[in-house]
């Protein structure tokens, strides 16, 4: 059995610039579509809040939220389905090297992960178009499998990128797997910080992304009620995970610091390991020192162990081949971390005037600010997920396979990139435009009784 | 059976959906671009759309489920598969992105100029897609595609005279398909004028696939004669019934009778599908790598069944209202104006 195996590591290298296209046109596609499935993670949420108040007060203007807020839901999951299945294709098309020898021993949660896709879409099928064919508490119903699959398959696609860093639950003979254990595998010890993470930044982009629209609207003069509470809902749920989120952030610093020291060392910039290791925030890598950054001394000790003396694991551990690149690492972790900050300033501002008075800041800095927190959180999501990929390198498999072993041999992927890379472009144009168009637009997107009328006329 | 094998038949349970449910949308798209212009062919659009609308992002999740299960239980079959034929794989993947947007993002669109885009998108699309993976479907089959990474070749491992009828046959399929089933639904939304325009255009597809098919005899015979041989023995009870079951839904649709039309289109489908697999049977990537020796470790396997097995618990029923739901929008909504 272990024989024709061998043909899957045995292939020739891939051209560095083939290897490079293959890397980008992986961060591209998973880039975009980690925003789609935080919306997909988190609108559910939104929607069903906001129905459920809707049904509660009878206020007209939550229903009419909750339909349009639904409407983008439909549009979006399509587009979050089909950059999914992209990736699913990625991951064979482009790492055939890691698939073909460890495909078996994560293969556990994505199996699971289909079986929660289907859910979620046949769910979201029944929920859109029964609106007006059931009573409204059935119709609430049926909306919650929607969040609680969507949820679960972002906690499962998680556990495959977890194992990825921490893999667990197989042994190796000459390159072949054996003993594979799947259960050990899929709940590796990276699972825990890492789906927490992910789930709780899921929830923020969704919520700072819409209450950002509204908050637009309240700038151009739309000061309704109907704005107001389009904006408070999604804020609020936002703003409450925030501080949460920099709690989760600063246990996951403290596992990667035992799972993957260097990836932390490059994270912080650290290059000597020691006691008394200093935070870095910003700066310049030159050579193996980072220069002109701001040192918090003893930061970093404290941080990962709650003391001055706790030694850090700088990058000097490790030969020069086996570290990550450093600049992009640290950039991309400072990134996330100053977003954390200031996305918390941004929702401590509203907390106490609303404690205070129960409005809005007046300051129209506020509303400027909240019309670009969804953009905080997702740089904030794309940098955290640079600190996790790249300060992955030059692994794929954490410690057993390296990403110039993971890549297609076949000539030419460069090719495959560029196409690749304009479909995304036309797509990211095209999906803006969209959702442009359904703000304007009273259309349903699935459409009901009361809505024949109102289909377009040929011009 | 061993464990290995029961993945197998599910994973091609799997497959068989996927053609049965995302080949009828596909078909759906194809038709959407021979539906005339814009204003004649309104109504049929608003057929189709109202079909596929509520079941596709579903019907679609069958693709992903096989992809899972291929890589799971038989990792380095999907390593060399992919890796082989990126080529087509790429441009199939392309086209999922642009049909599935398209699709959706049309229902959003309000002026008839970004109907017409999304539409095109979403049509053009719709035929590339089955193409390119009918083609993969070819490769395989006629064993161009060898055990490990890029170890077969890039380009005329799916530009040759299999691949090309495997493509040209899974697009006729899927517009067969489409054809039967919109024909029933417009009876059902109560409009049989739309009925008789599928019916006519249906009729020339069956007509057209019997006539490629039997073409597709003598391309297999010379260029896959591994294929052809097991088509002709092992599989040949099943080749046979797909061939009848074929010919009877041409005659009932020329009688109009929708309903056994679709049934017999889908058994055909059906037949096809599990007489390539027997044909091929245990081997999965020809001439010789058998599933046995592909398999993943047997806890794999059995976790992955198992996950499977409650993942259809859960789904059975949630299809079956999902169903019902859209018989019931189709029926209320009634006639597309
Ligand atoms: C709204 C988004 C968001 C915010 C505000 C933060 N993070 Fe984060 N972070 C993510 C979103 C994120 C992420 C995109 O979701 C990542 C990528 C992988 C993961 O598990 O979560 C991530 C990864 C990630 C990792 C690497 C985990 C690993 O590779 O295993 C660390 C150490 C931190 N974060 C630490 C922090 C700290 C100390 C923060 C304090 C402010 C912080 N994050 C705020
Ligand atoms: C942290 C990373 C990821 C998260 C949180 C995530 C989450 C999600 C969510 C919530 C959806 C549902 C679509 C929606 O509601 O808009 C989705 C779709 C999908 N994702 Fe991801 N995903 C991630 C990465 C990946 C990766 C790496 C893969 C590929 C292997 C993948 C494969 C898919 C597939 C196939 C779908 C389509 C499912 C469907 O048709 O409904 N995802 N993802
Ligand atoms: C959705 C959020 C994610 C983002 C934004 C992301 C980002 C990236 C980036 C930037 C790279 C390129 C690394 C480099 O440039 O050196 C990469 C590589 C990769 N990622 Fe992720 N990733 C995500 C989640 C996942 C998940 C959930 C998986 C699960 C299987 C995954 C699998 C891979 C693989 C196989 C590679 C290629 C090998 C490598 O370069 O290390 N990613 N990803």
């Amino acid at each position: 059995m272990a024989t024709w195996q061998s043909v899957l590591a045995a292939a020739g290298p891939a051209t560095p610039a083939d290897l490079v296209a293959a890397r980008t046109q992986m961060a591209l596609s998973l880039g975009w579509h980690i925003v789609l499935a935080c919306l997909g993670v988190g609108m559910p949420a939104l929607m069903l809040i906001i129905e459920w108040r809707g049904i509660r007060t009878g206020d007209a203007d939550y229903t009419r939220l909750a339909r349009q807020w639904a409407k983008a839901i439909g549009v979006l999951f399509a587009a979050g389905a089909v950059s999914g299945t992209i990736l699913s294709f990625e991951l064979g098309l482009l790492w055939p090297g890691m698939m073909g020898t460890y495909g078996q021993v994560i293969g556990l949660p994505f199996a699971a992960e289909g079986i929660a896709f289907f859910i979620e879409a046949i769910f979201l099928g029944i929920y859109l178009y029964a609106w007006d064919r059931v009573p409204p508490r059935a119709h609430l119903l049926s909306g919650i499998p929607v969040l609680v699959a969507g949820t679960l398959s972002a906690f499962l696609v998680v556990c495959a990128n977890a194992w990825m860093n921490a893999p667990r639950g197989f042994a190796l003979r000459d390159g072949v797997v054996n003993r594979v254990s799947p259960w050990r595998a899929m709940f590796n010890p990276a699972v825990p910080h890492e789906t927490l993470h992910m789930i709780v930044a899921a929830f923020m982009v969704a919520g700072f992304l819409v209450a950002g629209v509204y908050a637009a609207g309240m700038l151009r003069g739309h000061r309704d009620r109907y704005h107001l509470l389009g904006f408070l809902v999604p804020f609020t749920l936002a703003a409450v995970f925030t501080p949460i989120q920099i709690l989760v952030g600063d246990f996951a610093g403290k596992r990667v610091a035992t799972l993957q020291p260097t990836k932390l060392a490059a994270a912080e910039a650290l290059f000597r390991t020691g006691a008394g290791a200093p935070l870095s925030v910003g700066g310049i890598v030159t050579g193996d020192r980072l220069r002109y950054s701001i040192e918090i001394p003893y930061g970093l000790s404290l941080l990962v162990g709650h003391n001055p003396g706790t030694v850090v694991q700088g990058l000097d551990a490790v030969p020069r081949a086996a570290r990550p690149p450093v600049m992009i690492v640290h950039l991309a972790f400072d990134m996330m971390v100053g977003m954390g900050f200031l996305l918390l300033l941004l929702s401590a501002w509203l907390g106490y005037t609303w404690w205070r008075r129960r409005e809005l800041p007046r300051s129209p800095w506020f509303l400027r600010a909240a019309a670009l927190s969804g953009v905080f959180a997702v740089v904030a999501v794309e940098a955290g997920w640079t600190v996790t990929e790249v300060g992955r390198q030059p692994w794929t498999v954490y410690g057993h396979l390296r990403t110039s072993d993971a890549v297609n041999p076949a000539p030419g992927l460069w090719t495959g990139f560029v196409v690749v890379a304009l479909v995304y472009t036309v797509l990211t144009v095209v999906t803006l435009y969209v959702m442009r168009l359904i703000r304007w637009s009273e259309r349903p997107v699935a459409p009901q009784e009361r809505d024949r009328t109102r289909e377009p006329e040929p011009s | 059976m061993d464990t290995a094998r029961i993945v197998l038949v599910v994973m091609w349970v799997g497959i068989t959906l996927y053609a049965l449910l995302a080949g009828a949308d596909f078909g759906g798209g194809a038709w959407d671009l021979l539906a005339g212009r814009s204003r004649t062919g309104m109504a049929r659009r608003g057929l189709i759309e109202r079909s596929i609308g509520p079941v596709w992002e579903a019907n679609h999740v069958w693709l992903i489920f096989v992809l899972v299960l291929l890589w799971t239980a038989f990792s380095g079959v999907f390593a060399s598969v992919m890796s082989t034929l990126y080529i087509p794989l790429t441009l199939a993947a392309i086209g999922i992105i642009a049909r599935g947007t398209a699709f959706a993002f049309r229902k959003a669109a309000t002026e008839l100029w970004q109907r017409r885009l999304f539409g095109g998108a979403f049509a053009v699309s719709s035929v590339l897609t089955p193409f390119f993976l009918g083609t993969a479907a070819g490769a395989i089959a006629s064993g161009r595609v060898p055990p490990g990474l890029a170890r077969g070749d890039i380009l005329t491992s799916w530009l040759n005279p299999t691949s090309l009828l495997g493509g040209v046959l899974a697009v006729m399929v899927c517009v067969y398909l489409a054809g039967a089933y919109l024909c029933d639904d417009a009876v059902e939304a109560g409009r049989p004028d739309l009925a008789e325009w599928f019916r006519v255009r249906g009729l020339v597809a069956a007509v057209l696939i019997g006539a490629v098919a039997l073409g597709g005899i003598a391309v297999l015979r010379w260029d896959a004669p591994g294929l052809f041989t097991g088509l002709t023995h092992r599989g040949l009870p099943l080749v046979v019934a797909g061939a009848v079951l074929g010919v009877g839904s041409l005659v009932l649709l020329w009688r109009r009778v929708y309903p056994l039309v679709r049934a017999t289109a889908m058994l055909g489908v059906i037949t096809i599908l599990w007489g390539w697999a027997l044909a091929q049977f245990p081997v999965m990537l020809p001439p010789s790598l058998t599933y046995r020796q592909a398999a993943a470790e047997p806890s794999v396997l059995t976790a992955t069944l198992v996950v499977t097995a409650i993942g259809a618990a859960l789904i059975a029923p949630s299809m079956a209202w999902l169903l019902a739901v859209q018989r019931r929008a189709l029926r209320d909504t009634g006639t597309p104006e």
